[in-house]
């Protein structure tokens, strides 16, 4: 009986009312023109790292010397050549690709650290001193000089750097779902689901985080633009990726040595790390919004 | 409020005993034998076991660590692999252009900061609103190391005003102060975004209080309404970010100095990593993640005087 009654609280929430909440949701979000200006280019640049083999003209790797240095709407290199004739834009297809995957390992990685952290420090009181000392901790250090640290243990590469991420990401993480946790905790349906008998853990994943998922995916969206940032700057700095990895931080560290004869091996690259955070970001703007209950719907 | 400072003290004093730990430990389980590092590939094993035992290497873990601290509280930490220079020295040589990096930065992000979130409230809905928030979001998407480049493209290779990089010349000279623009506007313009969109929002949003509306209705002139009454509860919040974002900054200088061949912690930091020089490594992340969270208690205690409402009980 008990547990005929759990099963059916876990589908209470009817599906109609949640159907109604995404339209709401999506029509806020929809009306915000920069989020929406945010969302086109993050689908183009999804598409292009899925389909990035046919849409490039040239191996992203490949060297011409003879072509080197081509400078934009060169015939057949319409971004132009770097110093070994490789073509700029077949690289930058290739660089968004990086970058989506890098950053979605990285902040799926903190998002199961942070959630799992968040829920126990905010459901077990036990654990909550413990749990937010650790993150105190992490919060010591400013994010890129975490990063580093990491990367000095565990060695430079893009793996490294989407672990490194991950764990910088945690902490944010856990403080956002902690927050949630506290106060959704308090509720009446929770405290009815106690009163049935139901475990702990189906509590916390089945009632408790996905009435906490509004903050969690503004945050994650918020992060993706820190995260494909960090991974850039990670690889200028050397620490990232190793050449010939087509990453766009590791293009604009070697295209700075040509800055003189071929700024765009500089300036493209950038603008697209720019235009990527930017996207992410003014998403991440627009959803805040539009998950906020306190706002109008006109 | 002095009870605050203290406890608030004696909180400062466990978090840097955990930092130094993560720092300690996370050195001692990366790959690579210090004694090899040091002792270079043509030391022999007894050479190796001499300076395992000079060093402490073959002590227990907690020991090391506690060794490490006693000698780090007295200034001591160790020598670099590399230079076999005393860290201590070399970070403290390095750390003035740190310093003026990210004060300069600072001043630079508060400036235009204020400025433009000002105009932003100010010009509510106009379209120097639009801009100006459309530039604080992009602000905050620029990568710095880019901006950088391009500041040096423009500035310094075709228009000759600046110089490319470098930070020799003291700062209170022309010449300082020259070489100081660059790198302070590439690194502060991600905190002026930042700070310009607290501004904005925490301005409209004490525009709309009961005693600013108060103020307008008893006939205050409008100056004083904005300048005495928004402008400073409008503050508060901006303060707070102000103080969180120069411990973020002194970490974003580890990027700028790269740029700008500037010879600072940060450039001293990534030398060390990529040579896997744990004691420079280990010291230089301690010294920034000190002043982070110095700097970050400071913002703490500050605002308890700036807004009375606040206390940490």
């Amino acid at each position: 009986m008990t547990r005929a009654m759990l099963e059916a609280t876990d589908v209470v929430p009817v599906q109609k009312k949640k159907e109604k909440v995404y339209l709401v949701t999506l029509k806020r979000l929809l009306k915000n023109k920069l989020a929406v200006a945010g969302l086109v280019i993050i689908c183009l640049q999804i598409a292009m790292a899925v389909f990035a083999p046919l849409i490039v003209t040239h191996e992203p790797a490949k060297q011409v010397l003879s072509a080197s240095e081509l400078p934009m709407f060169s015939e057949g290199h319409w971004l132009g050549t770097d110093n070994y004739g490789r073509d700029v834009w077949s690289r930058i297809v290739y660089g968004a690709r990086i970058s989506l995957i890098v950053g979605i390992t990285a902040v799926s990685l903190g998002l199961v650290g942070g959630i799992t952290l968040g829920l126990l420090g905010g459901y077990y009181k036990k654990m909550d001193g413990i749990i937010m000392r650790v993150v105190d901790l992490l919060f010591s250090f400013p994010g890129i000089l975490l990063a580093m640290l990491i990367i000095a243990i565990l060695g430079t590469s893009l793996v490294n750097v989407a672990i490194a991420i991950s764990i910088w990401s945690i902490p944010s993480c856990a403080r956002i779902v902690r927050g949630s946790v506290l106060s959704i905790k308090q509720k009446e349906y929770i405290m009815a689901m106690k009163s049935l008998g139901a475990s702990d853990i189906r509590i916390m994943l089945r009632h408790i985080l996905p009435n906490a998922t509004a903050p969690i995916i503004v945050f994650a969206t918020m992060r993706m633009g820190t995260a494909i940032l960090s991974t850039a700057s990670l690889s200028y700095l050397g620490l990232g990726a190793q050449p010939p990895t087509p990453e766009w931080g590791a293009m604009i560290s070697q295209g700075q040595s040509f800055m003189w004869t071929s700024p765009h091996l500089t300036i493209v690259p950038g603008i697209a790390i720019m235009l990527t955070v930017f996207a992410f970001n003014v998403l991440g703007d627009g959803l805040r919004d539009a998950l906020d209950p306190n706002m109008d719907i006109q | 409020m002095i009870a605050l400072i203290v406890r608030r003290g004696m909180q400062l004093l466990f978090l840097l005993l955990g930092i130094s730990f993560l720092v300690f430990s996370s050195m001692f389980i990366a790959p690579g034998d210090p004694a090899s590092m040091i002792g270079g590939p043509t030391a022999t094993t007894s050479d190796l076991e001499a300076i395992r035992a000079d060093l402490g290497l073959d002590d227990p873990f907690l020991v090391q660590y506690g060794t490490y601290v006693k000698n780090a509280v007295q200034g001591d930490f160790g020598y670099s692999y590399q230079s076999r220079q005393p860290v201590g020295e070399a970070i403290i040589g390095r750390f003035p252009n740190t310093l003026k990096l990210a004060v300069a930065s600072m001043i630079v992000a508060i400036i235009i900061g204020i400025i433009a979130g000002l105009i932003s409230a100010l010009k509510h809905n106009s379209w120097l609103d639009v801009t100006s928030t459309t530039f604080a979001l992009a602000g905050i998407s620029i990568p710095n190391f880019w901006l950088g480049a391009i500041l040096i493209l423009v500035f310094a290779v075709n228009l000759q005003w600046l110089p490319v990089g470098g930070l020799s010349a003291p700062f209170y000279t022309l010449e300082g102060m020259k070489q100081l623009i660059l790198p302070a506007i590439t690194l502060g313009t991600g905190s002026a975004a930042m700070i310009a969109r607290m501004t904005r929002s925490s301005i409209l949003e004490v525009a709309k209080a009961d005693y600013v509306r108060t103020a307008r209705a008893k006939g205050v002139k409008e100056s004083n309404v904005i300048w005495i009454h928004t402008l400073k509860n409008a503050m508060i919040p901006v303060i707070t970010v102000i103080g969180l974002n120069f411990g973020g900054l002194l970490g974003g200088t580890i990027i700028t100095e790269k740029v700008f061949a500037i010879n600072g912690v940060g450039r001293l930091m990534i030398d060390a990593i990529a040579a896997r020089d744990f004691p420079m490594v280990q010291a230089s992340v301690l010294l920034v993640a000190t002043l982070f969270v110095v700097v970050n208690l400071i913002v703490d205690i500050v605002y308890t005087f700036i807004d009375p409402r606040i206390t940490y009980d």
